[in-house]
């Protein structure tokens, strides 16, 4: 489904992805590991198709498409999800139209017919009960005035409404409390399918006891250093991250 | 010697002859011949050259003729939706034959009303153009709303514009509205012609004990279009005044609006849009005075502005010293749109009273690029994604037009300007 090839991604200049490579088949849960600043957060943007970055090598292949080809809109419209590590408020666009628009330009893109009011509605409540969101904070404008684990709902909400094949979840998990972290986890655990993939983004091994990955690749200094399974994760979560940068860098000077 | 140069723009004017209000004309003359128009270094017009735009590109102004339209025009120029009694002026002036009046509220001719004081309430010593609307105006109207009268709605003033040998329109307008009465007033000019035309308008309102006056302004009439308005209101104690002034166009807009709160308890909201583009430029000044204790004020103008537009907000609050617990907020914020589009904006509060809540705040910056991202991100087009974002910022003033059609009305033509229709 996903293919990346060397990708070298850098901000202003200062590289930060340095020769990614990474293959994601449907049906794959993929978990992406790594200390701060290790350029995790910059993968799911660049995938997402973040304008601050400038990808200078490398490419990335989507269900056969050159994703890097493509506007962040129209890689939405292919299938790529980004659920945001901070969400953002965005007062005076109410939530409803927000949505209702963006699922039908993606319904539109893939050649389905517009949803009326009335199945737009439906399809909504159906799926606001797959994480516990309540009505009365669609009825406000867009994430304005959210606490932090309403904001992380609505993004797997979004998630659920815009069914992608390949979701990236951004830290999704810092900073919520275990009850929010667990319905999150359940939203995503029901919406995977062997048809679709999910990238997990995140510096914690707590994520990955509710959302269990196949795959366990360590991110430093912009390259996947290290690949496992979820043992790797539990390894990491016990031993921290030092011993990989040790044996990282210790390499480098040789 | 410069002022008597510039003065002569408008020599004609003076000179013709008025009929009516003579001292009041007079005291308007002196003033307006004593201030002279505002040069260069006027402060008032400091950022808005209107005297010098206007003399590049009018070689005399002589007074506007009234001219006949057609009852299909009056038709077709009203916004779709609306319901209630219009009042038809052409070049200003007020045309009785082609408006309809409802009972309970009284309409004439300033001329066949001697007796009204004009010029008490927009004082001809404050600004060169009101005193030169005071001293040469023609066909002035005078509106009345008797005592509780509740006029549910609104009154629609559509001036009719049309000149082709630069005259300057001076429309003139004294609205008085009775103890517990409540109105609601849309103004809104329409320009038939294809060349530029000066407006200058002169609008005064008095609003009595427990009196609610709503103020709606849409200006669209395209490039052609020079304009100075003075619109100034008088309310007394537990009265209201609301206005919302939406400006999507204009050579060069000068809207002078001020609010005198005369009486405790009585409130002002004045909310302000402009969606510039092109070489437009709109400057808004507005003036709040308050005199007497427990009064509110609350002023909100948004500006969007592309290409070379540009915008100016002045927004003036007195707090005297016998207005104790005045609540006084104000608040103007702007989204650049290109690099060469400018807003020069500024908060002047002068308080002498000291128990008092004001506050203010400005803010000038682009669109959210976060935001963007993120609609963008969710499978909504960048255009679209873009339309909403500003839309969203235009709604907060939207919002408070109460009046449903004309929010309705207003509301698309922000949507079509900004490309975010639904």
């Amino acid at each position: 489904m996903l293919s990346i090839k060397n990708l070298h991604a850098s901000i202003e200049g200062t590289p930060i992805l340095r020769g990614i490579n990474l293959e994601v088949k449907a049906g794959e849960v993929h978990a992406i590991m790594g200390p701060n600043g290790s350029g995790k957060s910059t993968l799911a943007s660049v995938l997402a198709g973040r304008e601050e970055y400038e990808v200078t090598e490398g490419e990335v292949i989507f269900k056969g498409k050159n994703l890097l080809d493509l506007a962040p809109e129209d890689r939405a419209r292919e299938g790529v999800f980004l659920a945001f590590q901070y969400p953002v408020e965005i007062p005076g666009v109410s939530s409803t139209n927000f949505l209702r628009t963006a699922v039908n330009q993606v319904r539109e893109y893939r050649g389905q017919e517009p949803l009326d009011a009335v199945k737009f509605l439906t399809m909504m409540k159906e799926k606001m009960k797959l994480v516990e969101i309540d009505q009365k904070l669609l009825s406000r404008s867009l994430n304005e005035g959210f606490s932090g684990g309403e904001k992380k709902r609505n993004e797997i909400f979004q998630m659920a409404m815009l069914e992608p094949t390949l979701s990236i979840l951004d830290e999704t998990d810092s900073g919520l409390d275990i009850d929010a972290l667990r319905i999150v986890s359940n939203g995503v655990n029901q919406l995977k399918s062997d048809k679709t993939a999910t990238i997990v983004v995140t510096h914690y091994q707590r994520l990955l006891d509710y959302i269990v990955p196949d795959f366990v690749h360590v991110l430093y200094k912009g390259r996947i250093v290290k690949s496992g399974t979820k043992e790797l994760a539990m390894e990491l979560e016990e031993k921290g991250y030092d011993w990989i940068k040790e044996a990282v860098d210790s390499e480098a000077t040789v | 010697m410069s002022t008597l140069i510039k003065q002569d723009l408008f020599e004609g004017l003076l000179e013709s002859a008025h009929s009516g209000f003579e001292d009041a004309r007079n005291e308007a003359k002196s003033s307006y011949l004593a201030q002279g128009l505002p040069g260069a270094k006027a402060e008032e017009y400091k950022f808005t050259g209107i005297t010098k735009k206007l003399e590049q590109t009018f070689q005399q102004l002589s007074p506007a003729q009234s001219f006949e339209v057609s009852a299909e025009t009056v038709k077709s120029a009203i916004f779709e939706g609306f319901s209630g009694d219009i009042l038809v002026f052409t070049n200003g002036k007020f045309q009785p034959s082609l408006s309809s009046i409802i009972d309970g509220l009284e309409v004439s001719l300033l001329s066949e009303k001697p007796e009204t004081a004009i010029g008490s309430i927009a004082k001809p010593g404050k600004d060169a153009f009101c005193a030169l609307n005071q001293a040469s105006f023609e066909n002035g109207i005078f509106i009345s709303v008797p005592k509780k009268a509740q006029i549910e709605k609104p009154i629609l003033l559509l001036f009719f514009n049309k000149e082709n040998s630069g005259a300057v329109i001076q429309p003139r307008v004294w609205i008085e509205v009775g103890d517990f009465a409540e109105v609601t007033f849309i103004d809104q000019s329409i320009n038939l012609s294809e060349s530029p035309y000066f407006i200058n308008k002169v609008v005064e309102i008095k609003g009595a004990l427990n009196s609610h006056v709503h103020y709606y302004r849409l200006q669209n009439e395209g490039k052609n279009a020079f304009e100075v308005s003075n619109i100034e209101t008088d309310i007394q104690k537990d009265s209201k005044f609301n206005s919302v002034t939406i400006s999507l166009s204009g050579e060069m807009v000068r809207n002078n609006l001020s609010l005198n709160l005369l009486g405790s308890n009585s409130e002002g909201n004045m909310y302000g849009l402009y969606l510039l583009n092109g070489k437009a430029h709109v400057d808004n000044h507005t003036n709040v005075d308050h005199t007497i204790p427990h009064a509110e004020s609350n002023e909100l103008y948004k500006g969007i502005l592309d290409d070379q537009s540009r915008g100016v907000f002045n927004g003036k609050i007195f707090v005297r010293q016998d207005a104790q617990k005045t609540n006084a907020f104000q608040q103007n914020n702007n989204i650049l749109l290109s690099e060469d589009a400018t807003v020069n904006t500024k908060p002047q509060l002068e308080i002498w009273a000291d128990d008092v809540k004001c506050s203010h705040g400005c803010t000038t910056g682009q669109l959210d690029e976060e935001a963007l991202f993120y609609l963008q991100a969710r499978g909504i087009g960048k255009d679209q994604a873009r339309g909403f974002l500003l839309y969203a910022f235009a709604g907060e003033v939207l919002e408070h037009i109460e009046e449903e059609s004309f929010r309705t009305y207003c509301t698309e033509l922000v949507q079509q300007r900004l490309g975010s229709k639904l």
